[in-house]
C-alpha cells in the first residue's frame, strides 16, 4: 500500500479555488504572490479613522477577467442580499475549485458520493451587526427572514450543494484560524473512510467590519504600527512586527479519492500526504512556550503519512502571522526537524495577503501544491531584520526556484487548536 | 394603473429578481415568480415598510398574487 493510510484510499486534489486580497483565481493570486505584490492598503470597506489598527487585505472589487471581484458572476443578484459576503466569496471560491475539476455528477449514485466542507472562523459577523442594530431599534419584527441563514457559517457548504446536486455528507468547520486545514483534512478522512468519493472543502472569511477589527483589536492582536505604510505591515518573524493583518477570501479544493479521479482522467495537483491535529490546552489565545502544540501537530501529521519523514518535507508554509508567536512556531519547526532543519525553506504568505483566519489554511495549502507544480516557493516579504537568526531559509523578499516535492502547512487558532496538512507531488 | 400597483410591482421586480413583464396582477409569488416561503415573508416586510402598513400574519398568509398583495393594500388605505 502506498500513500496515505486508511482503508488504502488515497486522496489527491483535483480542483482549487482561491479568492485573496491579490486576486479573485487561483492562478492570478499565485501569479502575484510569487512577483512579490502585496494585497494590503487601507481599510476601505468602513471608515477605520476611530479604530487602532487600519489596514486589511481586501479583495479587490473589478472585472472577474482582470482578477476582481464582479459579485454577479457568482451569485445570482436576487439571493445576494440573503448571503453575507464570506458566503459570497466562499462561493466564488468553491465554484472555481468544482468548474477547475470538471467534475460533474451524472447520476445519483454520483451525487450522493460528493459532499461538501466549508467552513469559517467567524461567520456572517457584518449580518450580526447589522441584524442587532435592527433589532435594538425598536424593529425586531422587520428583522429579514434571511438573517439566520445570511449568518450561519454552514450556509457555504449548503448553498454549494443546492447549486449542484451534491449529496453526500455536508459539513462545515469552526475552529477559528485552523478552519481551512481542518477542513481539507477532515473531508479527506470523510474520503478514506469511504463516507465520499469526492470532497469539496476549504474555508472563508469576511470579518473585516468594523465590529470584526474593533475586536481583534481589543485583543491586542492587529498590527497598528503601518497604518500609513500598509504594504510593510505584515512582517512575519520580523523585529518590528507588531501583530497580525487582518485578510479576507476563500480557498476551496476539489479532494477526490484516487482511483475515481483517474477513471475520468482528472487532473491532479497533488496528493493529501499527511495530516495531523492538537489541542495547547493552555490558553485562549496565546500559545504554549516553545509552541508544543504546533510540534504536536507536525508529529501528528508524519505519523500517518505512510512512512514519511522530516527528511522528506521541502517546504513550509508556516502559520507566521506577523505576531510575538512568530518565533514559537520557529523554535517548534525547528525542534521538529532537528538537522533536517538546515535543508528546509519557510515562508510565511500572509505577508502579502494578511491573515484570512478561517480560509488561511485552506489558501495555503493551495500555494503548497502551487510551489509544488511550478518548483517555485513564494517570499516572506518585509522580513528585513529577523528578530532572531535561525537555519531555515525563510525566503526574505523574493520567490525562489526550488523542486518541491513534499510541502507541509500549519494553522493555529484561538482556543489552542492546531493543525499540520501535508500536501505531496502525486506519483502513480 | 393605481401608484399602489406601480409601488407594489416595483417592490415585486426588486426583491425576486424577475422580469417585470412576468409581474401580472395574477402571477402567484411562489407559482410563477420563483419566490420560497423565506421571500413571501420578505416581501411582505417590504410591503409594511414602503406602504406604512401592518400586514398581520393571518392577513399575510392569504396574499399569494400580485392582485391579493393590491387589493390588501388598497383596502387598508381607504380604510
Amino acid at each position: 500500500m502506498s500513500g496515505t493510510a486508511t482503508n488504502g484510499r488515497r486522496v489527491v486534489v483535483t480542483g482549487i479555488g482561491v479568492v485573496s486580497p491579490l486576486a479573485v483565481g487561483a492562478e492570478l493570486t499565485w501569479k502575484r504572490l510569487i512577483e512579490g505584490q502585496s494585497g494590503i492598503g487601507r481599510i476601505t470597506h468602513f471608515d477605520p479613522s476611530d479604530l487602532p489598527a487600519q489596514v486589511a487585505g481586501q479583495v479587490p472589487d473589478g472585472p472577474t477577467a482582470e482578477g476582481g471581484l464582479t459579485l454577479s458572476d457568482w451569485v445570482p443578484v436576487k439571493d445576494q442580499k440573503k448571503m453575507d459576503r464570506f458566503i459570497h466569496l466562499g462561493l466564488a471560491a468553491a465554484i472555481q475549485a468544482v468548474e477547475d475539476s470538471g467534475w460533474k455528477p451524472e447520476d445519483e449514485d454520483d451525487r450522493c458520493a460528493t459532499g461538501v466542507m466549508i467552513g469559517s472562523g467567524i461567520g456572517g459577523l457584518q449580518t450580526i451587526y447589522d441584524g442587532s442594530l435592527t433589532v435594538s431599534s425598536g424593529k425586531a419584527r422587520r428583522l429579514s427572514p434571511f438573517f439566520i441563514p445570511s449568518a450561519l457559517i454552514n450556509l457555504i457548504s449548503g448553498h454549494l450543494s443546492i447549486r449542484y446536486g451534491f449529496k453526500g455528507p455536508n459539513h462545515a468547520v469552526v475552529t477559528a484560524c485552523a478552519t481551512g486545514v481542518h477542513a481539507i483534512g477532515d473531508a479527506s478522512r470523510l474520503i478514506q473512510y469511504g463516507d465520499a468519493d469526492v470532497m469539496i472543502a476549504g474555508g472563508a472569511e469576511a470579518a473585516i467590519c468594523s465590529l470584526g477589527i474593533a475586536g481583534f483589536c481589543s485583543a491586542r492582536a492587529l498590527s497598528t504600527a503601518s497604518n500609513d505604510d500598509p504594504t510593510k505591515a505584515s512582517r512575519p518573524w520580523d523585529k518590528d512586527r507588531d501583530g497580525f493583518i487582518m485578510g479576507e477570501g476563500a480557498g476551496v479544493v476539489v479532494l477526490e479519492e484516487l482511483e475515481h479521479a483517474k477513471r475520468r482522467g482528472a487532473k491532479i495537483y497533488g496528493e493529501i500526504g499527511g495530516y495531523g491535529m492538537s489541542g495547547d490546552a493552555h490558553h485562549i489565545t496565546a500559545p504554549a512556550e516553545g509552541h508544543e502544540g504546533a510540534f504536536r501537530a507536525m508529529k501528528a501529521a508524519l505519523r500517518n503519512s505512510g512512512g514519511l519523514t522530516t527528511a522528506d518535507i521541502d517546504y513550509v508554509n508556516a502559520h507566521g502571522t506577523s505576531t510575538m508567536a512568530d518565533d514559537l512556531e520557529l523554535d517548534a519547526v525547528e525542534r521538529f526537524f532537528g538537522e533536517d532543519a538546515k535543508r528546509l525553506v519557510m515562508s510565511s504568505t500572509k505577508s502579502a495577503i494578511g491573515h484570512l483566519l478561517g480560509a488561511a489554511g485552506a489558501v495555503e495549502a493551495i500555494f503548497c501544491l502551487q510551489a509544488i507544480r511550478d518548483g517555485i516557493v513564494p517570499p516572506t516579504l518585509n522580513l528585513d531584520n529577523p528578530a532572531r537568526e535561525s537555519v531555515i531559509d525563510r525566503v526574505a523578499h523574493v520567490a525562489q526556484q526550488r523542486k518541491i516535492d513534499v510541502a507541509l502547512s500549519n494553522s493555529f487558532g484561538f482556543g489552542g487548536t492546531n493543525a499540520s496538512i501535508i500536501l505531496k507531488r502525486f506519483k502513480d | 394603473m393605481s401608484d399602489i400597483a406601480d409601488k407594489v410591482k416595483k417592490i415585486v421586480v426588486e426583491h425576486l429578481g424577475v422580469d417585470e413583464s412576468k409581474v401580472t396582477p395574477d402571477a402567484s409569488f411562489i407559482d410563477d415568480l420563483g419566490a420560497d416561503s423565506l421571500d413571501t415573508v420578505e416581501l411582505v416586510m417590504a410591503f409594511e415598510e414602503a406602504f406604512s402598513v401592518e400586514i398581520p400574519e393571518d392577513a399575510a398568509e392569504k396574499i399569494a398574487t400580485v392582485k391579493d398583495a393590491i387589493d390588501y393594500i388598497e383596502k387598508q388605505k381607504a380604510a
